[in-house]
Formats: structure tokens, sequence, C-alpha cells
């Protein structure tokens, strides 16, 4: 039964077993375990940026491709729940149909530049995807009558999810909307990352493996490497649109910085590399270290800065702004030393 | 191998429309400057947008042209180009600010010697950091794209990082040296002074890019390890040696492309070079990888058609050169004049 909800898919390794059970738990129970909205917002954040990296890897891990176009994908689901909720009013069926809508906007799109620019080499579909995506988030920012422009979105979701609705106390924890929001936050996105899970799993995940390895005898076989490709794109946009609707649920606003921006597909980027590419449980593990490290290490290296303020350049260099240094050495190395990533090096060491 | 074929050689007599096709690229930048008059109407403010589009067009070639060059004769894209336009542009920045009373006279020499001492150190700095990005960076990786992009996309952020730790996380707003404000009037449209030697300095490298590759020997021999990288090694050249020099040059020509941008706009941030990656992306794939005259001409469309756009819809500047690379594309899926064959 469990191997079956995994898909077949199984850790591998102890090490990395108790990892992922232990964020698993973390996250089922992170209204109880760690109280405060912080550490919520933190859960929250890992928890989308779970299924978002398990869809990008999708392309990067498993099909071998490039796409800097990853954000325009979240965004768009983003924005799908943000107008929906703005002009139906708020209430279950916005949510629904923005995030269902998003989705298939996402779809269609990736449909269109998969169609267009897959066939050509790896190098050429990543610059494509870079200037699609950058067009996207100006014309997001220029037409400010329907996306609010620069300042983005704010808007209503069910009262029952929001903060303002009550329901009573369990283990001395309050028992708010948020609360209950969070639950659906983290339902979503793991029901998400099962489905990338059986996915990749599939017979279609290993004919994309098959793509990755050797496009030409892929082809040879007599696979369309050109539809699978589009279809793996397709997939992989429309989950992002759906952990972008979970996104906007959580936040209740949607703007160009927090959905579009080039900054949130490095930190993909780093996320999947960093966690391992082609396992999806590398997103899980990428995600959590990545996103707890922007919020919780920042403080460690305020801490190591005043520490180091006598030397000179030093305390510059542990600055908590510069923390993303650190992270892109960690990613280069991890290239070049672990192209498998934290899961890969953990299943070779068993 | 078979051998060769031992016919006697026959003149195709090539068609119009042939020859029309060949030459189509070239033709396309006065089509459009036409084109630009004729939506436009009025013809003072015509040749001040001309102008300005070419002297941007020139920038991005400078900047496109080393990015290209790599491409083409390495098989690496160098996504840590932009990084390189960056700090290109705060060194030169630091050396304009530290020559503060060179800038500030009213002297044509003394500005343009500022001018060209900045760029020259710019040049130094980024050619010497690319030569340790090749080395420390881009060498495990050579043949594998897929790392490549991912290495140097880090190689990026560890670059804009380090600028941050350097010179602080603030822009910097540099006021050009006062010879080169201002503008003159000519036929009744202002046009910038500094836009005419971005035109020029921009003409002139183009020139001798093409003079270099054109006629003289390491010209023969990057074009040689272009078509055929076995094939020079064997005849005793060290391409690994060519190879380094023209990464060099490469990312000289990006911080020299930075500097220029940074005086254009007169405030430089360390995602400039960023930003600038993505127009730089768009003129590369439109010219046709690894093809300086089609980088040439891409950027000329691409700073044009912006300019032209920005004046008659300001809303769609932006994103009239992706529908100008989608155009360009779906006519020639290779790009305009691509020198590297599709792999």
């Amino acid at each position: 039964m469990l191997v079956n909800l995994l898909s077949g898919d199984k850790p591998r390794s102890t090490v990395l077993t108790v990892l992922l059970l232990v964020i698993l738990v973390g996250l089922a129970l992170a209204p109880f375990l760690f109280p405060g909205v912080r550490s919520l917002e933190t859960a929250a954040r890992i928890c989308i940026f779970i299924v978002l990296v398990a869809s990008y890897d999708l392309l990067l891990g498993y099909a071998g491709i490039v796409s800097f176009a990853h954000t325009m994908f979240f965004g768009l689901g983003a924005y799908g729940v943000a107008l929906a909720s703005t002009h139906m009013g708020r209430g279950y069926d916005a949510l629904i149909a923005g995030a269902g809508l998003g989705a298939v906007a996402a779809a269609a799109l990736a449909l269109l530049i998969g169609l267009f620019s897959l066939r050509v080499r790896a190098i050429f579909f990543a610059m494509i995807t870079l200037a699609v995506a950058s067009a996207v988030a100006v014309l997001v920012s220029q037409f400010s009558g329907l996306t609010g422009g620069e300042d983005g979105l704010n808007y209503k979701i069910p009262r029952e999810l929001t903060p303002a609705f009550r329901l009573g106390e369990v283990m001395g924890v309050r028992i708010n909307g948020k609360v209950l929001n969070y639950y659906l936050i983290f339902a979503g996105s793991l029901a998400l990352f099962l489905l990338m899970l059986r996915i990749v799993n599939s017979p279609f995940g290993r004919v994309l493996q098959a793509i990755r390895e050797n496009d030409f005898r892929a082809e040879a076989i007599g696979y369309k490497v050109v539809w699978y490709r589009t279809l793996a794109t397709c997939i992989s946009a429309a989950t992002a649109a759906l952990a972008g609707s979970l996104f906007a649920i959580w936040l209740r606003y949607v703007g160009p910085d927090t959905t579009l921006s080039f900054e949130i597909m490095l930190d993909i980027l780093l996320m999947v590399v960093i966690g391992g590419m082609g396992t999806m449980y590398g997103a899980v593990i990428g995600a959590t270290i990545f996103v707890l490290a922007q919020n919780y290490l920042q403080t460690l290296m305020g801490s190591a800065s005043e520490a180091t303020s006598a030397l000179p350049l030093v305390p510059h260099l542990l600055d908590p702004d510069r923390w993303l240094m650190w992270l892109g050495i960690l990613f280069i190395l991890s290239v070049y030393f672990f192209p498998t990533g934290i899961v890969g090096r953990l299943r070779a060491g068993r | 191998m078979t051998a060769a074929p031992d016919h006697t050689p026959t003149f195709a007599e090539t068609t119009l429309a042939e020859r029309i096709g060949k030459a189509a690229p070239v033709l396309l930048v006065p089509v459009l400057v036409v084109l630009g008059f004729i939506a436009i109407g009025a013809p003072s403010s015509w040749l001040t947008l001309t102008v300005s589009g070419l002297a941007m067009g020139m920038m991005i070639f400078i900047m496109a042209s080393g990015l290209t060059l790599v491409f083409g004769l390495m098989d690496v894209i160098n996504f840590g180009h932009g990084a390189f336009i960056s700090v290109g542009a705060f060194v030169g920045v630091s050396v304009l600010l530290a020559l503060g009373t060179w800038t500030g006279a009213p002297s044509l020499l003394l500005n343009v010697a500022a001018v060209l001492l900045a760029v020259i150190a710019a040049m130094i700095v980024t050619g010497a950091l690319g030569w340790g990005f090749e080395r420390v960076i881009v060498r495990p990786v050579y043949g594998a794209h897929l790392k490549q992009i991912l290495v140097t996309v880090g190689g990026l952020i560890v670059i804009e990082q380090l600028i941050h730790v350097i010179w602080g996380p603030d822009e910097i707003f540099i006021n050009r040296p006062v010879m080169l404000k201002g503008a003159v009037t000519f036929a009744g449209a202002a046009v910038e002074k500094y836009r005419l030697l971005a035109v020029v300095i921009g003409l002139a490298l183009f020139v001798a890019m093409r003079m270099v590759l054109r006629r003289t020997k390491i010209g023969l021999i990057v074009r040689a390890g272009v078509e055929n990288g076995e094939m020079v090694q064997a005849l005793g050249y060290r391409l690994r040696l060519v190879f380094i020099g023209v990464f060099i040059a490469g990312s000289a020509l990006a911080g020299l492309g930075g500097v220029m941008w940074g005086l254009y706009q007169e405030v430089i941030t360390a995602g400039m070079g960023e930003e600038m990656m993505i127009l730089v992306f768009i003129v590369v794939i439109i010219g046709g990888l690894g093809s300086v005259e089609g980088a040439f001409i891409g950027a000329l469309l691409v700073g044009l058609l912006q300019n032209y756009v920005a004046f008659l819809e300001p809303k769609l500047a932006l994103v009239s050169n992706i529908a100008l690379m989608t155009a360009i594309l779906l006519w020639r899926p290779q790009g305009m004049m691509p020198v590297v064959k599709a792999k």
C-alpha cells in the first residue's frame, strides 16, 4: 500500500528515509510542533516549493530540458486565482476556477513554446524560454489595469481560510482559518507531489529518461522525441501553475516579484541541483534546505559577521544578505562533484 | 571516404529571388528604418529615434559579439557573460569616479582620456575574470551543454554577489564627462553626443572584428577552428590557446559594453548584466549562433525596433523584441546567418 502510494520508488537509503520522514512529519504537524506565524509561513513555503521544484525536476532531471520559463507558469497559476477571486468575488468556486484556468493556460502556453522551439538544441531552448519569460514578466507589470502592475493584486479568499475564522484550541494551539489554510496547502502539495512521483515512475517517465540519456536512440526505437518532450513541458507547466495557485491562496497577494522574477527561477534551479536532479525526493530535500537557509541561515550569518567584524572583507562576505553567494558556490560544487545532488549521494553511499 | 567526383564544374545561374534571399538579412535594417519613417512621420523625431536606436544596437552588439564568438568557437554558452557586463560597468565607473577632476574639466581631451582609461581598466579586469572563469568554471564541462548552463548560471550568481560585497548593495549614479553631455542639433533633430560616440565605437569594433576574422592568420585559424577543430589541431596549431584567447577577448568585450551601457544609462546596478543578458540572447539567437555579422544586424534591428516602438506604443517596447525573435525564427529557424551547424 505504502509502496504503491510512492509508485514503487522507495527512498533506497536509510538516511534519506529518515530525512524524508522527518520532513513529512514536520510539515504535517507544523502548526503544533512549531507554533508561531513565521514558522507556519516557512512550512507553507516549503510545501509549495516542493511541488514547484518537483515539477521543474520533471523537465530538468528526467527529460534533460533546461527551461527558464518555469516561474512564468507558476505566475500564471497564481494570477489565475488572484484574477478569479477579484472578479468572481470570494468563494471556493473562484479558487477552483482560477486554479483550473491557470493550469490550462499554462499547459497551452507550454505546448506553444514546446512545439515551436523544442526541436532545436538544449542551449537554444534555454535562451528562448529566458526571453519569453522576461517578456511575460514585463507584460504583467505593464498592463496594470488587469494585473495591478508592480503593486500586484490583493484579494479575498473564503473566510474559513483566513486568520479571522476561529475554531477553538487543540493541544494548546489556537486553531484558526490560517491553520486550515495551511492544511489545504499541505494536502494539495502532498497530492501533487505523489502525482509527480506517479508520472516519473510510469512508462512515460521511463521514456523521458531514455530521451535524456540519448535522444537519437530513443527516436530510433520509435518514440517521437518532440512529442514526449512537449508533453513533459505541458505536464510540468500545469503542475507549476497549480503550485502557483496554492501560493496565491496562501499569501492572499500576487505580485510580479513574488511569482515571476528571475530570482525565483534561480532559486528553483539551486533547489533542484542541490537536492538532486533526476529524483523527485531531491525536490523535497532541496526545497526544504533552501527555504530553511533563506529564513534562518541569515540570522546565523549575521552573528558570524558580527563575530568577525574586526577582520577586513570577511564580515562583508558573511553579511546576511550574501547568503545567496554561499549557496551559489555550493551549487557550482555540487554540479561538479555531486551531479546527482544530496539524494544521489545518499543513495550511492548506502 | 569516396573519391572526389570528376565532373566539370558548372556555373548555375542564380535567380534574382535567390540573390535577394541571400542578402535579405542585410536588407532588413534599411527596410526597418524606412518603415519607421513611414510610421512616425515627423522627420526630426525619426532621426533622433534612429540614432538612439543605432547607438543602443551598437552597444548590444559589443556585448553580444563576445558571447557569439565564444559560442561559435568553443560551443560554450556562457550565462555568466551577464556578470562580466556588470563587473565591467562597476570597474569602469569606479575609475571614472576616481578621475572626477578629468571628467569634470571642460576639455574634450581629458574627458576622452578618462573614458578611455575606464574602458581599458574594465576590459583588463573582465578579461582577467574571463580567463579565471574559463579555467575554474568552464573547463571541466566542455561538451556537456546541460552542465555548462547550470555552472555558468552558478558563476553568474556568485559574481553578482561578489559585486555586492565589493561595491556595496546600492546602485551607483554616474555623470557623463562634461563634453559628452548634451546634444547636437542636426537637421532640426536633437542627437545626443554620447549616442554618436557609441555608434562610432560600435562601427569601428565591427569593422575591426571583421578584418581580424577575415584578413589575418589568427582569424583564419579561428574560423577554421569553428568549422573543424580537430583538423586545425592536426595541422599543428594549439587551438586551446586560441580558445582561451577568444574567451578572454569575449569577456573583455562584455566589459567594454558594460562601461558604455553604464554611461548611457547613467546608473549601474549589480543586476544590470542579468537584464542585458536577455537582450543579448535575443540578438545572438536571431543573428544565428556563432555569427558576428548576424549579431551585428540582429543588434541593430533590436535597438531600432525598441526605440521606434517605445515612441509609438511605449507599453509594447520590451515585448517587441520577442515578437521580432519569433518572426525571425519562423522565417529562419537557425537564425539569420548561422555559422555553427545544428547538432
